[in-house]
Formats: C-alpha cells, structure tokens, sequence
C-alpha cells in the first residue's frame, strides 16, 4: 500500500495539511512556533497547527510523545504546574489565547479528563457547576441548561428521575457522560478530548465515540487518544506526534491510508509505539 | 511570547485568587506568630530570675519565696522521676499491646480494641487525676506500698512511710495516660513494615512470634522509640492529674513513697498566688525549661517515626 | 522438650503475655467508666445542673456556672481559633509553595507538643497582665492558641487527600482557583475536616491546666466575658482536691459528666462523620 510513495525523512519539515478548510474562513484554533518546556525538559518543538471549526481532529501518537502536553496548552491547564512555561502563539478565532482571561478562555474550550472525574455533588449539581460558577442564576434556566446538556451527552433518560442523586452511583461509562455534559454545560466552542474512553469498556467507548461523532455538529473537538481504531473511526483530522514534535497532520483517510512521513507509517503500522 | 502580562500590584488584587492567598497566608502566618510570641514571652518574663540565678538555678534545691530563693532542682527532680517511672511501665506494657494488636491479633478484634485504646488518649487530664486521688491513692497507701516495702525495703527506693500520695501514685497515673500513645504510634509503625518481610520469615519455618520478634519490631523499631519519646515529652508536661497526687513538697528524696513536685505542678500551684515579681520570673524560667525539653524530644520523636514510615512505604 | 515444642510454647506464652497487655489497657477505660458511672451516677442529679456552688463546707449546690462558663470559654476559643487554623490549613495545602509553608508546618507541629501550661503561660501574657484580670477571653485565648496548631494540620492534612483530578475538573470548567477551592475541593474534604475540628474541640474542652490563671474560677455567674469565669474540669482539680465530702461528690458528677461529652464527640466525630477516613 506505501511502497510506492518516496516518503520524507524526520530531516524534513512536519508534513502539515489542513484539510478542505478554504482560505477564507479562520481556523478555530491556530497555533504557532509552540513550545513548551517543564522547567529545563523540553517537551514541545515548534508545533505549527491549523484546528478547523466543527470537525473533529485527533491527536495520535505513542505515550510520552507530547499529545496531551499539547492538548493542555490549549486550554491553558499546564498552568497549574510549577516551572511549565509556554512560548509560542496559540489563536482561539484570532484571539491570542494565552494573553486572554484564563477563566473566559476555559468556557470557551472546555476538557473533559481521561478518568472521569465527576465532583462529589449530585448529577444535577455537576451538570450545574460550570453555568453557577460562571454566574448564570435561576433556577429555571439551570433546569433548561442541565436538561439540555444530558441530552446532548446521551445521558438525560438514563438520569432524569436520580437527578439529585450523587454522580457517584453512576457506572463508569455513565460518570463520563456526566463529565462530557458538564463540559456541554457552559456551550464550549472547542471540546478537548484527553483520551476520554481509554478507563471505559468497548460498549461504553462505543457510546462516547458515537455522542462525539454528533457534538461536532455545534462544537470543535480535539481528542487525544492512543487507539489508532478509534481515530480512524471518529476523526476527520488527524495529527500524529512523536517526541514533542508534531510529525504529519492531515484529513484521517491521507494519514491511515497514504502517510507522507515514514515515522507516521511506522506508527500506523505498528512498527513501534 | 510569554503568556503573562506585567500587571500592576492594585490589578492583581483585582484577582480574587491573588486575594485568597493573602489572606490565607496571613492566617496560616499566625501559627508563627504565636511561636514567636510564645518564645519571646517564655525569655522575656524569666529574665528577672535568668539573671539573678544563672546556672545556678538548676543546680539549687532550695525553693522559698518567702525568701526569695529559687532553685528549680527537686521540680527537674520530681518531673524525671515520676516520667522515669512512667515509662519503665508503660513502655513494656506499651509496646507489648502494641505487637499483639499488630501482629498477632485477628484484624477485627485489634480494631475494636485499638478504637478503645485511642479513646483512652482523649480522656482529660483532671479525671485521670480524679480517679487518681480517689482510687488509686488508697490502693497504694495500703496494701500495695507497704507490699512493696515488705519485699523491696532493702532499695532506697522502697523506704520510708507510705501516705499514698507521692512519686510513685504520680508516675503511675502518667503510666496510664501515656499507655494509649505508644500503644496507637506503635502499632501504625508495626503496620507499616511491608509484609513481605513477615512472610520472608515465616517461609524460613519460624513461629508468629518469631517473626514479629525477629524481624518485624526491629524494622520498626525507629517508630517504636518515637514513640516512647512521644510518650516521655507528654509526660514531662502532664499538670493536672500529678499535681493532685505528687504531694506537692519541694524535696529531693530517694524514695517512690515520698512525696514530691513537678514542674507543670509548680507552675500550676504557684502561678496565681506569685506577689513577688522574681517568683513569677522563676516559675516562668520552669516553664522555659519545660518548653526547650518537650520540643526537642518531640523533634527527635518525629523524626524517628518519620525514618521508620518512610522506609516501609519506600521499600514496599 | 524438643526444641520445635519450646518454640510453639513460647509462640504461645507471648501471645498470651501481649495479649494481657493489651487487655490491660483496654481494662484502664472501663476502670475509668465504671468509676465515674458508679461515684457520679450517684452524685448528680438536677441541682448539679441548676445550682450555683455553695461556700466551703455547706452541703448542696451544683455547677450551672461552670457548664455554662466551660460553654462560653471553649465557644470564645473556638471562634478565634477554627477560622485561623481552617484557613491556614487551606494556604498550606493549595497555595503555600516553598519554604514559608514548610516553617508553618514545622512550627505548628511543634506547637502541638508544647504542654498546654505553657500555653497558659502565653495567654496569660498575651490577655491576663493587660487587661489587668482573669477573664474568660483569657481562657478563650489558651484555649485557642492550643487549638490552632491542630486544626491548621488536620485541615491540611484531608484537604490534600482530595485527588487533583477534581481540581482540575473545576478549573477546567473556567473556575478561578479560589472559587475551585470553595466550591469542589473544601465540600469534598469537608467530612475529614470537620472530623478533625470536632476532636480538637473535645481535646480542649476537657483542659484545665491553662486555665487555672487565665480564666482563673468563679463562684458566681460571669456576667460579662472579661470576668473569671468558672469551668468544669477546673471545678474538678479544685473540688477534687478539696477537704469536703461534698465536694468530693460533686467532683464526681462533675468528671461524669466532662468525660461523656467527651467520650460522645470522640466516638461520634470517628464513627459518624468519617468512616474509614485516615486518622491522625
């Protein structure tokens, strides 16, 4: 299938193409000449990225390569790590991200974590606490909000009669659900996905690729995962990192099918990772 | 280009998060306030009696403040004594319960009982002393001291006559009170060797026993004797239940029967009927000298049951 | 006797041995109880309770005074002392970094070993000689400063066992840090927390050594805090070792009384509020 293509060596540029998106309309989120350092460790190198509005782009790559490092940046959650510095520019519709309100920022690109990390509150509570915390009142509109939230994460007719009971008793799968409406709660632009189904069994992994497949309707989504399957089947984008370095990025079908890189090809087929 | 903008100190503020950590800084400061404070009145209110006695001071025996004399001997005395005689009772004791309720006992038997331990440890110091005055007082005054003189008079310290109150009644009840802490810091020192030593031994054929003597208590035996010293410094400091049953006499004598005094009970008895600005001086220098001792055997104490739960999680 | 025998017999010798120790301790608690149930089930009855003291040497009277001035001492104390110690509990375990946070939890963890007479001695300093007389704020003062130490760690020490995760969730969601720590992170510590406030409470309501010059004694109502005020375990130490029988009962009622509200907030703090939660 690759043996006719000459491949570019790691000596060359990263391979990077954006995909269909026209020359007219913005990325959602374009990131430049990014680096990251952990005190002196040098993670990140130069990543040059294009993320277009209302697709889904996936992040692969073997563990320790920078992916989740990277997915981080974006909503700026590396600065709760002492001695993380970041130099670079990342831009949310052409707003420097980095310099804006970190809190107005995170409600407009929303994480949802690789453990399901629903708060020790009631579901209706956890649904609730982006839009409380960011000053929405009344309880009708938080009725209306949550409601609409449950639905979107494919959770409300599992839940709807328990809705005061503790995020606790639900299952696994459930518990992130819960974590992504959460998230759907304050209507995020941009959704990071940080390998959102790797703690969860196939049937509920199937239920989370199947809810992200529908969000990317009103939402961006960007989702790390280590399950190449997985970005094969959901993403449209995909982005393949290695040591720090962003390698080869383009629309999923080119990377899985026609990689232009060898260490992508590598990657995909195995040969290491 | 870096992230953060220079923001002005006013703007900052602004930030509620820079405000809460004022704040709580501030208060968490406070606990270095009341040190420092603690300290400076400790040295400053005794340098009246520092200056008049010096050295001194711990090497006199005399205590007259009618006179003004103040040597501070018979309380050191009485403080070591009746601790001494705590822990050559509670530490075997101590420990003994420690190891069956660690390693010997069936898991639900030793919560219960160590649950009941604990709660030993939250009893006030004032009902200690209650029970005894009124109950062990009598029990030592006859039979159990004349008891002992009848087998033991030949050593000093069993001589003389016998009014209950007294060293011995006072290092007895420290016993009790400071049973349940080496009991509790044991036993978690005794848990946290890693269990792979235990079946070491027991897969080289040695009895429970063996296994816990040999090899187990002395993995932890850094804990257990930070313990002892935990034990030792809560004795020292103990008021209320010895000052009821020392006797409070001023005195240096070789026997448990005879009566003495303490530091904490000096202090406790004295403090409020001190006219004489070089009495409060003095007893405030008993109070410095209590407080330097009680915080550096703490300090060792800690670092010991430091040493033993740091190795155990390391190598497990 | 072979030696195999020797050896199961002193396997069996020493178990026994340990766990007559162990017994021995145990039996210490329910020496206490049966005495105290025995001398002040007796003894009290509803004038203990009503009654203000009588003189030396008249029979009757009660302690209404000392309940309610132990009341007002430890309140004073615990107003001063829960906010200081919870909010610096906080600093250590979400902002402190470097080396102020290690010197307060060096310190408050020696402060915890000083005994609380010496405390005393620093309150009587510190409220007694200014105001020129033993007062309840006084006492509140002792009461507080040996509160604080314990409930600066015990609050730090539950609030870092809440998993970062949930912090992170919160940021995430655009909460700013202090708003994170109120609304997620403090409720999910908050059983552990109050666990520990609950025995640091019990732990000082049963003092009596600070408060022999600071609080000092009363035989009458306190009608204002900067009065001596009379407490229940300085009633004991002074009825206890008083010449009077009558007292002598009282002093009974008395440590009845003081040791089931100590024994019912221990046993309730560990039981109800957190099961299975680390203790100190």
């Amino acid at each position: 299938m690759m043996g006719t293509l000459a491949h570019s060596t790691a000596a060359g540029p990263p391979s990077v193409n954006p995909g269909t998106t026209p020359e007219r309309v913005l990325p959602k989120l374009k990131i430049s000449h990014l680096n990251f350092f952990y005190s002196a460790y040098h993670a990140l190198h130069d990543v040059e990225l294009e993320i277009a509005a209302n697709r889904i782009t996936a992040l692969i790559g073997p563990s320790g390569c920078g992916k989740s490092t990277f997915l981080r940046v974006l909503n700026r959650m590396h600065e709760t790590v002492r001695g993380a510095r970041v130099s670079g520019e990342v831009l949310l519709d052409s707003e420097d991200a980095l310099a804006m309100d970190v809190s107005k920022l995170r409600r407009r690109v929303g994480m949802v974590f690789q453990k399901p990390n629903p708060f020790p509150k009631s579901i209706f509570d956890n649904v609730a606490y982006g839009l409380r915390v960011n000053g929405t009142r009344g309880s009708a509109r938080l009725q209306e909000a949550v409601e609409h939230s449950l639905k979107r994460a494919a959770l409300w007719d599992e839940v709807k009669d328990k809705l005061h009971k503790s995020a606790y008793a639900l299952s696994g799968g459930q518990q992130q659900r819960l974590c992504i409406a959460r998230g759907l709660a304050v209507d995020p632009e941009v959704l990071l996905l940080d390998e959102p189904s790797s703690a969860l069994d196939p049937i509920a992994t199937a239920k989370i690729e199947e809810l992200v497949f529908q969000l990317k309707q009103n939402c961006t989504i960007v989702i790390v995962t280590h399950n190449m399957q997985q970005a094969a089947r959901i993403a449209d984008d995909t982005g393949f990192f290695l040591l720090g370095k962003l390698i080869e990025f383009d629309k999923t079908e080119k990377i899985f099918k026609t990689p232009a890189k060898k260490e992508t090809e590598d990657y995909i087929t195995g040969r290491f990772g | 280009m870096a992230a953060t903008t220079q923001k002005t100190f006013l703007n900052r503020l602004r930030n509620g998060d820079e405000v809460a950590h004022l704040i709580t800084l501030m208060f968490a400061a406070s606990i270095l306030l009341i040190a420092g404070l603690l300290v400076l009145e400790l040295f400053g209110s005794s340098t009246e009696a520092r200056h008049k006695f010096g050295w001194n001071f711990f090497f006199t025996s005399k205590w007259d403040p009618v006179a003004g004399q103040f040597g501070a001997l018979p309380f050191i005395y009485g403080t070591v004594v009746t601790s001494a005689v705590a822990l050559m009772i509670a530490v075997p004791l101590g420990i003994g319960a420690a190891i069956f309720l660690a390693e010997l006992a069936p898991p639900r038997i030793s919560d219960a009982l160590t649950f009941i331990i604990e709660l030993l440890a939250a009893v006030p110091s004032v009902i200690y002393g209650l029970l005894a005055v009124f109950a062990l007082v009598p029990l030592l005054r006859d039979p159990i001291q004349p008891f002992l003189k009848s087998i033991l008079g030949f050593l000093p310290f069993f001589q003389g006559p016998s009014y209950g109150v007294g060293f011995l009644a006072a290092g007895l009840i420290l016993a009790l009170m400071v049973i349940p802490f080496i009991i509790s810091i044991s036993r978690e020192s005794l848990l946290s060797v890693p269990n792979d030593q235990r079946e070491a031994a027991l897969a080289l054929g040695a009895t429970r026993w063996e296994s816990t003597w040999h090899v187990v208590v002395p993995y932890a035996r850094l804990g257990i004797i930070g313990s002892i010293f935990l034990a030792l410094a809560r004795a020292l400091g103990e008021t209320m239940a010895v000052t009821m049953v020392i006797g409070n006499t001023p005195q240096i004598a070789a026997s448990l029967f005879a009566t003495g005094y303490t530091i904490p009970a000096v202090i406790a008895n004295e403090f409020t009927e001190a006219t004489e600005n070089l009495h409060l001086s003095a007893l405030v220098e008993l109070g410095l000298v209590l407080f330097l001792l009680t915080i550096i055997i703490n300090a060792l104490a800690r670092l010991m049951v430091l040493a033993t739960t740091r190795r155990g999680t390391a190598q497990s | 006797m072979t030696r195999h025998q020797w050896r199961k017999l002193v396997n069996a010798v020493m178990f026994s041995i340990t766990a007559a120790c162990a017994a021995a301790a145990v039996c210490v608690l329910f020496w206490i109880l049966g005495f105290l149930l025995w001398n002040g089930g007796k003894s009290l009855n509803l004038s203990f309770f009503t009654q203000l003291p009588k003189p030396p040497g008249e029979v009757g009277g009660g302690m209404a005074n000392a309940i309610v001035g132990s009341a007002q001492i430890v309140l004073i104390a615990s107003l001063m002392g829960i906010p200081i110690g919870f909010l610096g509990g906080i600093y250590l375990a979400e902002f402190g970094t470097g080396a102020f946070p290690f010197f307060v939890r060096y310190t408050a963890d020696l402060l915890n070993g000083v005994p609380s007479i010496v405390m005393g001695i620093f309150a009587y300093a510190v409220a007694v000689r200014p105001m020129h007389r033993f007062s309840a704020l006084a006492g509140g003062v002792a009461l507080s400063v040996i509160l604080i130490p314990t409930t600066i760690r015990t609050t730090e020490q539950f609030l870092r066992a809440v998993p970062q995760m949930l912090r992170e969730g919160a940021l995430a969601l655009g909460a700013s840090k202090w708003k994170s720590i109120a609304t997620v992170v403090v409720p999910a510590a908050v059983r552990g927390v109050a666990t520990g406030i609950i025995l640091g409470i019990a732990r000082i309501a049963g003092e009596s050594a600070p408060l022999l010059f600071t609080s000092f004694s009363n035989q009458y109502w306190s009608t204002s805090l900067n009065q001596p005020t009379a407490s229940l375990p300085v009633m004991i130490f002074t009825y206890a070792i008083s010449p009077y029988a009558d007292w002598h009962r009282q002093a009974w009622a008395a440590g009845l009384v003081l040791l089931a509200l100590m024994l019912l907030l221990n046993i309730s703090a560990r039981l109800v509020l957190s099961p299975g939660a680390p203790r100190n």
